[in-house]
């Protein structure tokens, strides 16, 4: 039989991914140019008796997620720059209290509410760095409509394996542009469920560690009871200012993703055996970077593309090795120049890290980036 | 690698956007071909230039946007004059003669025939213009056939404007043939 095959945006794709991955809570309040996924959650959820629910704000979405998430739902919100800002001490809570959660966040012109209908990728930094104090931090962009349909099931699994938040983020190109995207069939790709305790309740602690670094989480509703708070914790939830455990706990949630970079991480190396120049890039800009690439190939010159898939954790690793053997790396961003901060650090001074950064609304296009290829001496 | 660029521009409210997908869908879903199609429009819901962009592929497409464009439909003055800058070198131009009076130096093919009277006159209904466009550019540029682009018009639209969309793309169609022989 064949496939079932569709022509489909971005978002519109992202919302499909979820409800493949189990997902049947959506809260959220919309805003360009996010609001596809809502406007599909809020169709699709009812049929198959999820929910959906459009909250007064954005903090207010992501309060109810968090708390549908603790009943047991697989949940997603969804939102652009101004809305995610709005996010940020509820995506912290969700990091200390170990909730699994879906935030898909479409890059638009920023900050503030900038320029809602123009592309970016100016929220990069806020994935980890918006919500105060050390924790864990996951983001995926994908650069490509079936891949956004890919990388949303991939974040629900991530988010239940090791129980905190998981950010999707894709420049509004990415989330707007339609491509043909085939659906794979129940069972293709893995979905993974949520790790739920096999102690009974009397002897349940949410974040009990004899289980590992991700304890299992009970369901409220299921007959356990356990405390919440956004304060650091104890074992079993009740909160603590004792220093070794406070200590112990905030190691062990960083650890999580930590541990497990070679797990999360996934990138696409493209023509990089004989590379001279490295163009690194992510979302709609690794599609010029590698219309430059292939245009800088025919002209002699070596160029490949390491193509970021996992922004956080960032592949220190993959970058530290390459840094060691090409002439410059050239890193096009619709920012003013935050993921070419990551490339200096792993570059560590080895080879010259070249920018192109552009926050005026327009794509990066290839001409660009060749440009920028052939600066590299 | 043989890579086609389309732009429909005008107006936002003009329907250009649906004009743009109905094309990709045509070319991805029907022909057999890859398509993307993107767009960008201001903060408008009506009024402003806006454009959707639709690049053909028969192989894998890289970046999503237009870097020379082999045809382009401007509806309004406003967009032939923002939207034109890029059209290639003996590329086709389609415009809406009755609003489209200052035509862009260059060496184009252009074709013009009143779009929107033609969509309220012809086919009784002015909010099809954008398919009396569909079908036009469908004809002009030749990346799908006739049929595949019917297709893709009729399973984009509502059931009771079946008959409507039919009519307003064939007539479109037409025109665009007569115009350019």
């Amino acid at each position: 039989m064949s496939k079932k095959v569709a022509f489909l945006q971005g978002n519109e794709a992202a919302a499909h991914g979820a409800l493949y991955a189990g997902c049947n809570f959506f809260g959220g309040y919309p805003i360009t140019p996010s609001t596809e996924v809502a406007e599909v959650m809020s169709i699709e959820l009812p049929k198959i008796g999820g929910k959906f629910i459009q909250m007064e704000d954005e903090i207010g979405a992501m309060a109810a997620i968090l708390g549908a998430s603790l009943a047991g739902s697989k949940v997603l919100t969804s939102t652009s720059g101004p809305g995610l800002s709005l996010k940020q001490e509820l995506i912290g809570y969700g990091c200390i209290a170990e909730i699994p959660c879906v935030v898909y966040n479409v890059m638009r012109g920023g900050p503030s509410t900038g320029m809602p209908t123009g592309p970016s990728q100016s929220d990069v930094m806020c994935a980890k760095w918006g919500t105060h104090g050390d924790h864990p931090a996951i983001c995926l962009t994908p650069a490509s409509v079936q891949e956004t349909y890919e990388e949303v099931i991939r974040a629900f699994n991530l988010s239940e394996k090791y129980r905190t938040p998981v950010m999707v983020m894709p420049d509004e190109i990415v989330a707007h542009m339609r491509e043909r995207i085939v659906f794979p069939e129940q069972g293709e790709i893995e979905v993974v469920p949520r790790k739920t305790p096999t102690v009974p309740p009397e002897q349940y602690k949410p974040y009990d560690t004899s289980f590992g670094d991700v304890p299992p989480l009970a369901a409220f509703g299921s007959g356990y009871k356990f405390h919440v708070t956004g304060l650091n914790k104890m074992q079993d939830g009740f909160p603590t200012t004792k220093a070794e455990i406070v200590q112990a706990e905030e190691e062990r949630q960083v650890r999580k993703v930590d541990a497990n970079v070679d797990d999360i991480v996934t990138f696409e190396e493209y023509l990089l055996d004989d590379a001279e120049v490295l163009v690194v890039a992510y979302g709609s800009t690794s599609r010029s970077a590698r219309y430059a690439v292939n245009i800088a190939r025919e002209q002699g010159i070596k160029a490949g593309m390491f193509r970021i898939k996992t922004f956080w954790p960032f592949p220190d690793k993959q970058i530290k090795a390459l840094a060691g053997k090409v002439k410059g790396i050239v890193i096009p961003e619709m920012n003013l120049g935050m993921c070419s901060l990551e490339l200096e650090r792993c570059a560590q001074g080895k080879t010259p890290v070249l920018g192109i950064f552009r926050v005026d609304g327009e794509p990066i296009n290839p001409d660009q980036i060749l440009d920028k290829i052939k600066e590299v001496k | 690698m043989s890579r086609y660029e389309l732009r429909f521009s005008g107006a936002g409210g003009q329907g250009l956007i649906t004009a743009g997908i109905i094309m990709a869908k045509a070319a991805s879903i029907y022909e057999g071909k890859q398509a993307v199609q993107s767009q960008s429009y201001g903060p408008e819901a009506r009024g402003g230039a806006s454009k959707s962009e639709v690049i053909i592929s028969d192989g894998p497409i890289d970046y999503p946007k237009a870097t020379t464009v082999d045809a382009l439909l401007a509806m309004t003055q406003e967009a032939c004059d923002k939207y034109t800058h890029d059209l290639k070198d003996g590329g086709i131009l389609l415009v809406d003669s009755d609003l489209v009076k200052n035509l862009p130096k260059g060496n184009f093919k252009v074709i013009s025939f009143p779009i929107i009277n033609t969509a309220k006159t012809d086919v009784g209904r002015e909010i099809v213009a954008n398919i009396v466009a569909l079908g036009a550019m469908v004809a002009l540029t030749g990346q799908v056939s006739r049929e595949n682009a019917e297709k893709a018009v009729l399973s984009s639209v509502p059931e009771a404007f079946i008959e409507l969309n039919r009519k307003a793309f064939s007539i479109g169609y037409e025109r665009a043939l007569a115009a350019s022989a």
